[in-house]
């Protein structure tokens, strides 16, 4: 992206919350209506209400632009105008539930998608999202919840927010806003309680969401200029040691065909992200060439090679009889510090059976860190 | 169900527990806005929590407000019976003798922190308010960072300016809930740049000094939630582990790169805001050299505020993995094995072991020597 672009972008601003409920898109209204007393142009370019009283009288006073209608299989379905939004130009523009996905036959697949044609053309968006639909955290979502999230969004997107806002409040009020029924309805608010608003799953939802909005912060401050004295990181280290000499970290993902492997792609995305480290992700073929694969592992390898790409990681299909010695020389020759393999499965007969790829990595790497991804498992809930 | 005789709490252990149950309904619940400054708006979000409430039918006072409100805040602060301070004593001080003759449901007192003037009952304002929870009184307060006895270090090596009110951070431990008011410093510059005395801020400078301080009022909460949160899970007698927060465990031997290995372990936790843990399985046979090499690397492990455990156990593998799982560590961290032609031994290497134990634990094994030459150990290089 040019200098000239990059200027003339809209600001995005992300109000982050841990459960529907805690008031996202009530602090976000409030801003949206603060910032129009104060003389900014304001929209509001999509809204859900839910039937919450307090949050529908926020808008008032605020321009809000007519959904568009489109219609799926015979269903109409209402979603956000974006050519409106655009045409209307506003300065400010409010947009509410950031990961939700369109219907098909919408032009765009994800709002986000839209929010950042929004953004290009220089309006600046107020949105709002909870916390479980952040890529990097959807195998421990599933682990506290026991629920898989499907709209999620790529934590690149959330890291190219100008500021992301928590919206907190603690798990005894939402459970006394839901049960004095300001969240759901009667019937879905008992539901509700008895299976993601526990309160346990609250409280580790919202231990998430603190860390974080804490660690977007620390990734936005990271980048601006150092003061002259000690900053709050190597204050709460405390550590004796010499500092640390900070070479640049490079990430290498190994990619197979094998279900653990999106798990995989996630936390090498998300320590890459903490460390700040380069990050790509391979396959080893014999041929080198995807089509040679039997269908249902091309497919696999496929899914998980754009999956990669997805979270904008660099993807790269090598040829190689041996994937183990292909892995580390790609490794060696490209400078990776850090392998991440999956944890293998288990073998009941290790001396007939080939030698798994990530134990010969382990064997052959003795140069570098070798990180053994192990699947979360949800433990037994009493 | 049937209760067998010796299964019947005896009279001794009901009384014990109906004296429990009473204490704890007795008390007033504690509520604790927290913010990072001055500006971000804990004031109103307190006043706003007690409004909801009286409207929901609480007996709602207030028995402190901060001088010089905001308009928005005044507006609120009209809805509210207010018992005046005391000044007996010069300084104001909350009349703790008035709010428990008045007996309100709720009081709400804004700015937890204040040094009473001397001769008051107590010399800090928290513990007035201790004396308020015991009398069944539910207190809603407002805190600032900076004023986190724990946090003054860090905050004033931020904000080179040193504070005199103050409250521990384990009485906000004991606080029944703790709210985070976030903003993004852009609302505070102002503020902040006003409260510096004697020399002009540089706005920029401010603004990452309190995003600084931002970052550390989220961990605090996020800490705070966790320890509620496990004790919740005690309580209710759920094994569970989140995983919401990263646990990093560091396996040293005499021949591992034991150094490098803390240090990057050092580095991990305090990105992810985690925890480290360091571990030595004792070896018998260690020669005296080793010995004292090992003993300086745990020094710097205790330094660098790690917890430090040395354990006895015949196999490290299994004393290692059993005090992962008792700690729910996310990360294990050992060395390279330094045999090698194990390949096609029959016998798995103990890192395989490791590896194929840890369930639902990353295992992350450090190269013995770096190309810096940061072994540290005293040890021949690895293979």
């Amino acid at each position: 992206m040019s200098e000239e672009q990059t200027r003339h972008r809209g600001r995005l601003k992300i109000f982050l919350g841990y459960a529907a409920g805690v008031g996202k898109t009530y602090k976000m209204l409030e801003e949206a209506r603060e910032l129009q007393r104060a003389g900014h142009d304001v929209a509001v370019g999509y809204f859900e209400p839910h039937g919450r009283a307090e949050t529908i009288a926020k808008l008032e006073g605020l321009e809000l632009i007519a959904r568009n209608v489109v219609d799926y299989r015979g269903h109409k379905f209402e979603e956000m105008d974006t050519d409106a939004i655009l045409s209307r130009h506003p300065e400010i523009c409010a947009v509410d539930e950031f990961p939700h996905t369109n219907v098909p036959g919408s032009e765009r697949t994800k709002r986000w998608e839209d929010v950042a044609v929004l953004l290009d053309a220089g309006i600046d968006v107020l949105t709002t999202m909870n916390i479980q639909h952040l890529e990097s955290l959807n195998d421990q979502m599933r682990e506290i919840t026991g629920i898989q999230v499907r709209e999620t969004i790529p934590d690149w997107v959330v890291k190219q927010a100008s500021e992301v806002v928590l919206v907190d409040l603690t798990p005894s009020a939402l459970l006394n806003r839901l049960q004095r029924g300001v969240v759901y309805g009667p019937e879905k608010a008992q539901r509700a309680m008895e299976n993601f608003f526990k309160e346990s799953t609250l409280g580790a939802l919202r231990e998430l969401a603190l860390r974080q909005t804490a660690h977007e912060v620390d990734v936005r401050h990271a980048d601006s200029p150092q003061p002259a004295h000690n900053g709050a990181a190597e204050v709460a280290s405390g550590a004796n040691f010499a500092p640390i000499h900070e070479e640049q970290e490079r990430i290498l993902i190994h990619v197979t065909e094998a279900p653990a492997t999106a798990g995989l792609i996630r936390r090498g995305r998300r320590v890459a992200d903490y460390l700040k480290a380069d990050c790509f992700a391979v396959c080893v073929l014999p041929s080198g060439a995807l089509a040679d694969q039997p269908a249902a592992d091309r497919e696999a390898l496929q899914r998980h090679l754009d999956f990669a790409r997805q979270l904008q990681i660099e993807t790269r299909v090598l040829e190689g009889k041996d994937d183990a010695l292909t892995l580390v020389d790609f490794a060696r020759r490209n400078g990776v510090t850090q392998i991440f393999l999956a944890k293998p499965p288990r073998q009941l007969l290790p001396l007939l059976q080939k030698r798994q790829t990530a134990m010969r990595v382990v064997e052959l790497a003795k140069d570098m860190q070798v990180i053994i991804v192990a699947e979360r498992r949800r433990a037994a809930l009493s | 169900m049937t209760d067998t005789p010796d299964r019947r709490p005896t009279p001794e252990q009901l009384l014990e527990r109906v004296e429990a149950e009473e204490h704890f309904h007795r008390r007033g619940r504690l509520k604790v806005f927290l913010g990072y400054a001055s500006g971000v708006g804990k004031t109103f979000r307190m006043l706003d929590e007690g409004r909801r409430r009286k409207m929901r039918g609480a007996d709602v006072v207030i028995a402190s407000i901060q001088p010089d409100p905001s308009p928005q805040v005044q507006e609120l602060l009209d809805g509210f019976e207010v018992i005046p301070p005391s000044t007996a004593l010069g300084g104001p001080m909350i009349d703790v003798p008035a709010v428990l003759r008045r007996r309100p449901g709720v009081c709400l007192i804004d700015g937890l922190a204040y040094a009473n003037p001397p001769g008051s009952a107590h010399p800090q304002r928290w513990q007035d308010v201790e004396d308020l929870l015991a009398a069944g009184i539910t207190v809603i307060t407002s805190i600032n960072l900076q004023f986190v006895a724990e946090r003054q270090q860090q905050v004033e090596s931020i904000r080179r300016k040193s504070v005199d009110d103050s409250v521990p951070e384990a009485f906000l431990r004991t606080a029944d809930e703790i709210e985070v008011v976030d903003a993004p410093p852009e609302y505070c510059v102002v503020r902040a740049a006003q409260g510096i005395e004697g020399e002009i801020a540089d706005p920029v400078l401010i603004e990452r000094q309190l995003s600084e301080l931002r970052e550390i009022a989220l961990v605090l909460a996020a800490e705070v939630v966790d320890h509620q949160l496990e004790s919740y899970l005690r309580r209710h007698g759920i094994e569970q582990v989140y995983g919401t927060h990263e646990r990093i465990l560091v396996c040293v031997t005499p021949r591992s790169n034991a150094s490098l290995m803390i240090r990057r372990g050092r580095r991990q936790a305090d990105r992810f805001h985690g925890d480290l843990h360091v571990v030595y399985v004792e070896q018998a046979d260690l020669s005296g050299a080793d010995r004292k090499v090992m003993e300086a690397n745990l020094d710097c492990a205790r330094e660098s505020g790690a917890h430090v455990e040395v354990m006895p156990g015949d196999d490290p593998i299994d004393a290692i993995l059993e005090y992962a799982r008792r700690q729910g560590i996310t990360q294990i961290f050992v060395g390279h094995s330094q045999r090698s032609g194990w390949t096609r031994h029959w016998k798995a290497n103990p890192v395989e072991r490791l590896i194929m134990g840890a369930d639902g634990i990353d295992v992350r094994i450090f190269p013995h020597e770096t190309a810096s030459g940061t072994a540290g150990n005293g040890q021949e290089p690895g293979t």
